[in-house]
This record gives structure tokens, sequence and C-alpha cells, in this order.
């Protein structure tokens, strides 16, 4: 499975790699490299920005600094080494039992890709791939996913090329300020594997038969686990419904 | 979240002992678990992840007798979508799918979905101190808070929290059984005597024994499987909890109900089998007048809180469409 999903990131991306991360090596991504985008930007700057005090990314190689509890928590685990594999890379990170995946991703192994909207399961935000199922990572911890294949949205474009769905959003503007937009793409990647699963939703008109087609509806129902504030569903269903009708959905069909 | 200890289970027995170590818990999908931990409400100190138990935990298999037995830690959305589930007990794939996200579905177990504890805003809310199930004793701050979500049956002076299950409502009308495994064994409980009454002890919402692990729901032959229908009404189309919801089932002989099973959604502290509505509609023949009757039944007993006595009239026509529906449009969905 983590076959489908081994990317050849160039190395500007701001991660430490695997088991040879050195606390150094969090500095790597302060080099911004040609043919930046505007979000690896933004990325290496944060990161750039914060080298020395790096409160943002917890020390790889290094326990979590305790952090205070109320009540004080009786028998807490310390913080152990826990390998996931992210977008084809492995990651050893420090982490505590109630790290969850999200915290994991974004603190620990420094994808700021993937955003925390709600926290809570209810917003989407979130939303990353476990062996090619979309999950919320807020509501699950990290060490309960060792050995899956983690997908984020920095996994979805291949060789520097964006996905499908991605290349979609632009085009038809499926975003304002593309706060939820990592989750949208990683739910909508997974819908389109769904759909050509065979699955069914609440809005198909009889469960114990494939829908016959993708509708709107359909694709309102599935993605309404991505909640968007500047209201923008009407472009995200765009995106979607050309993506499925195009010969062109390629690998993000199967994801 | 407070700090945690972790341990993942690797076979059922392992599971089950560690189960019992003072302040264990265990996590299957996580989804309402861990929710209620960030909230502070649930504090368990160690989890045990029994995901990985695997072997028929992790399975749909069919039973000798013709049903069918899911797995607890078979994810809502292959339940949902399973081959067997779909075209046998069709009402059971239209109550999952009616519930949470695609994400949350593909994430929560069948047997965390039993686990799911009330989406009362006053339990879960720590500010507020008045909440007997959160803290026994303590008094309940719905009571005198805005109701208009919670129970219109059953409920006690103690709670007036609802149950937020879509899955558990098909299971009562589909007469499930629920089996658990714990330090005393296994046991088989009905889905009508797994979930509770507040009562004096809204503290508890099953009558799970301490240390006792669901390892899966059995399904009875299916008798519904073209006459089954699940109705859910929520404040938004889609990725809400209920505010009413009715699974309704019928075995039909041309124009007569020959049986007929429902249970009702959001409206008690458990899935709520409105047996007097049934017994209305058993034997008679399905007209308007003897749908409607039965679904006035069904609410006779109806108790509102100040803010919801809207829900027995919805709740009476979500019947009324519900068998309607089961009865004329096999698997359909309004």
């Amino acid at each position: 499975m983590s076959q489908d999903h081994v990317r050849d990131e160039p190395d500007d991306v701001a991660v430490t790699s695997p088991a040879t991360a050195s606390p150094s090596s969090t500095t790597t991504s302060t080099t911004t490299p040609p043919n930046t985008s505007r979000r690896r930007f933004l990325q290496s700057a944060a990161a750039a920005a914060t080298v020395g005090a790096a409160p943002q990314l917890h020390a790889q190689t290094q326990p979590a600094a305790p952090q205070p509890v109320s009540p004080p928590a009786p028998a807490a685990a310390p913080a152990r080494p826990v390998t996931l594999q992210i977008n084809g890379r492995e990651y050893t990170l420090q982490l505590e039992p109630r790290v969850t995946l999200l915290d994991a991703l974004r603190e620990y192994a420094g994808l700021m890709g993937t955003k925390k909207g709600c926290d809570r399961g209810q917003c989407g935000a979130c939303t990353v791939l476990a062996d090619g199922r979309r999950i919320n990572s807020c509501l699950t911890l990290a060490v309960m996913h060792e050995g899956e294949a983690i997908t984020t949205v920095e996994g979805l474009a291949q060789n520097g090329a964006l996905s499908p769905l991605q290349r979609a959003f632009i085009e038809h503007d499926a975003f304002q300020c593309g706060y939820c937009t990592p989750g949208q793409l990683c739910s909508a990647t997974a819908l389109l594997g769904e759909f050509a699963a065979g699955t069914v939703s609440t809005v198909s008109a009889d469960v114990r038969r494939r829908p016959p087609q993708l509708s709107d509806d359909e694709i309102r129902e599935r993605m309404s686990g991505n909640l968007c504030r500047c209201g923008a569903y009407a472009n995200i269903v765009a995106a979607v419904r050309a993506v499925h009708g195009s010969a062109d959905a390629g690998p993000a069909g199967n994801a | 979240m407070d700090a945690i200890s972790y341990e993942r289970a690797t076979d059922l027995t392992g599971a089950v002992r560690s189960g019992q170590q003072p302040g264990a818990s265990f996590i299957g999908g996580g989804t309402n678990l861990l929710d209620l931990m960030k909230g502070g409400v649930s504090r368990p100190v160690k989890l045990i992840d029994i995901t990985h138990v695997g072997g028929e935990l992790d399975t749909i298999a069919t039973l000798p007798d013709g049903g069918l037995r899911v797995g607890a830690l078979v994810r809502n959305s292959d339940a949902a979508n399973h081959a067997l589930v779909r075209e046998r007990y069709p009402l059971l794939s239209q109550a999952l799918l009616a519930g949470a996200s695609a994400q949350l579905r593909n994430m929560a177990t069948v047997g965390g979905n039993l686990m799911q504890r009330t989406r009362c805003s006053y339990f879960y809310d720590t500010a507020f101190a008045q909440c007997n199930k959160r803290q026994p004793g303590s008094g309940c701050a719905a009571r005198e808070g805005f109701s208009r979500t919670h129970a219109i049956l059953g409920a006690s002076p103690q709670c007036i929290a609802v149950n937020p299950s879509d899955m558990s409502v098909a299971l009562a009308a589909l007469d499930a059984v629920v089996r658990v495994t714990g330090p005393s064994g296994e046991r088989s409980i009905p889905i009508g005597e797994f979930h509770r009454l507040p009562g004096e002890r809204p503290d508890l919402d099953t009558t799970l024994q301490f240390g006792e692990l669901i390892t899966a729901v059995d399904l009875p032959p299916s008798l519904y499987s073209s006459h089954a229908h699940y109705v859910k009404v929520r404040d938004r189309a889609s990725y809400a909890f209920a505010l009413v919801s009715v699974a309704a089932a019928l075995q039909m002989d041309g124009h007569t109900v020959k049986s007929a099973r429902i249970a009702l959604g959001g409206v008690a502290h458990k899935p709520w089998r409105a047996h007097a509505a049934e017994q209305m509609l058993a034997g008679h023949p399905l007209t308007d007048t003897n749908v409607k009757n039965a679904a006035a039944a069904a609410l006779r007993d109806a108790q509102p809180q100040r803010d919801n006595r809207f829900k027995i009239e919805l709740a009476q026509h979500a019947i009324v469409r519900a068998v309607n529906q089961a009865a004329g449009l096999p698997g359909g969905v309004a």
C-alpha cells in the first residue's frame, strides 16, 4: 500500500527525514529552493523564523517538554519513538501516547499542510488518508497508526505535478481563504475512489444498488464532512464533478 | 488532554485482561472517546487499543441460522457498504450512512457506535457543574436549560439526555443481539436491554459490566429486506445528529402488514421501540388512518420538556413517512 504513496519529494520540504533525523535536520528548510510554491515558501519562512527557539517543532530526538496537566495525571506515559509512514517517507517521532495524528503531522513531523480547524471532528480541515481511507486526524492518536501509510495534502502531487483534483480546485476557484482546502482535497481524493468502488451514501436511491452516477447531490453528501466557512461549496462540487467526469482522474481515483 | 498511558492489545484475551486495570478504557475508532477526553468529560488514565485484535472482531460473517454476525471492530463505513448488509439489512446500511461524515464512519467501529455517549451540551461542557451523567448527584443543567434536543420519552428527573446513535435505532428495529466478553466470560444481550433508561443512574448508559468488551452484533435472519426504511430529521441535510429518527421494517402480505418493527431515535436515553404502534399495524391493511393512529400511539406517553414539544408531532410525521416508504419503496430514500 505504501508503494502507492511513495513520492520523490524535493529536498525543500520542511521535514526531518526519518531514521537519520538529527536535531539540526529541522533547519534544512531554511534554504529556499528555486521554484518554491507560496505554501512552501510560507512554511519555510515559518520554520526559519523559529529556528533557535523552535517552539513549533518539538525536538525529534528528545522527549517533549512536560506540559501542565490539571489535575496531575497518574502514571503518565513518557514520549517514546513512534514510526509513521507519511507520504512515502518514514518518520520516527518522539511522541506521548496522547498526541493526536494531527499534532504529530504538524508539530512533530513539521508537515503544516494538514490544518487544525475545530480539533473535535466537526469541520474536516484535518482530513488525511490512512491506508487510502479518509479520516479526521484530530480524533485519533498517532501511536495507533504505526504501520499504516499516511497521505497528507503534501503527498497528493506526484513528482512536482499537482494531482488532477488540485488542478481542478485551481481551475474552478474552489477555495477562497484556503484553510479548509487541504482537507477538502484529501477528502475528495478518497471520495473518487470510494465511488469507483461502488459505495452508497445516504442520498443514494437504493442502498442495494450501486449509484448510477456521481450526481451533485452525491458529491455534496459525500463531502459533507468538510466545512468551508468561505462558502466555496458550489465550486468545490464543480471541481470534483470535473475530475470525476474526465479521463484524467488518474491516481486520485485510486487513492 | 490529560496525559495517558497506552497499550496495544493483540488478542481478545489480552484485551480483556488489560481492560480490568484501574482507570483503563478500551479505544476503537476513538471518534467519541478522544472528543470527550479533549473536553475533560472522560478521563481514562490508560487506553487499551483494541483495533489490532483482529480475527472475528474485524469480520462480517453469516451465522448458521441464516443471520449475520458483524464484528465489533468493523468500521461503520465497511458495515454500511458490506454486500450482505446492503442486500439483507438495508435498514442498517441506511442508518449507518445517515450518521456522521465519511471520515468519521471510516474511523468509528460498530462496537464504539453502541457505546456513543449523549450529545447533551450540558454533559459535554464541564463549565456546567450540574450533570448527573458526568458527576452523579450534581443535578441536571438541561432541565432548566435549553432542552430543544432532549428526551420526550423515558426521561427521569435526573437526566433528560438522548442517545445519539443512528445505527442503534436500526439495530433495535432488527432485534439485534450484542455479544460481549469479559472477566466472567461471554454473554449475549438483546439490543433492547443493552442501553438503559436514565432512572436514578444516568451515569450508566448501558448494562455492560465492569471490564466487558463488545465482540460482535448478531442480526437474526433477515425478514425485512424488502420493506425497510430509515428516516432522519435534523437541522441540516447532512452531518448532524437527529432531532428525531425512525427505523421502520415491515413484513407485507399484499397490502396487509404481517408484522412491523418501529424504533425511534433522538427521543429517549436509548433507542425507543414503539411496541404499541407495531401491534396496531400488524394484521391490518396499511391505510393512512391505521398508520396515523399507530404513530399517535407511539407518542402517547410522551412528556416534552419546555423547548421540545415539537418533537411529538415531528416524530409522528416521521413514523408515517418511514412506514409508508418502507411499504412502497423498498430500500428507497425519501
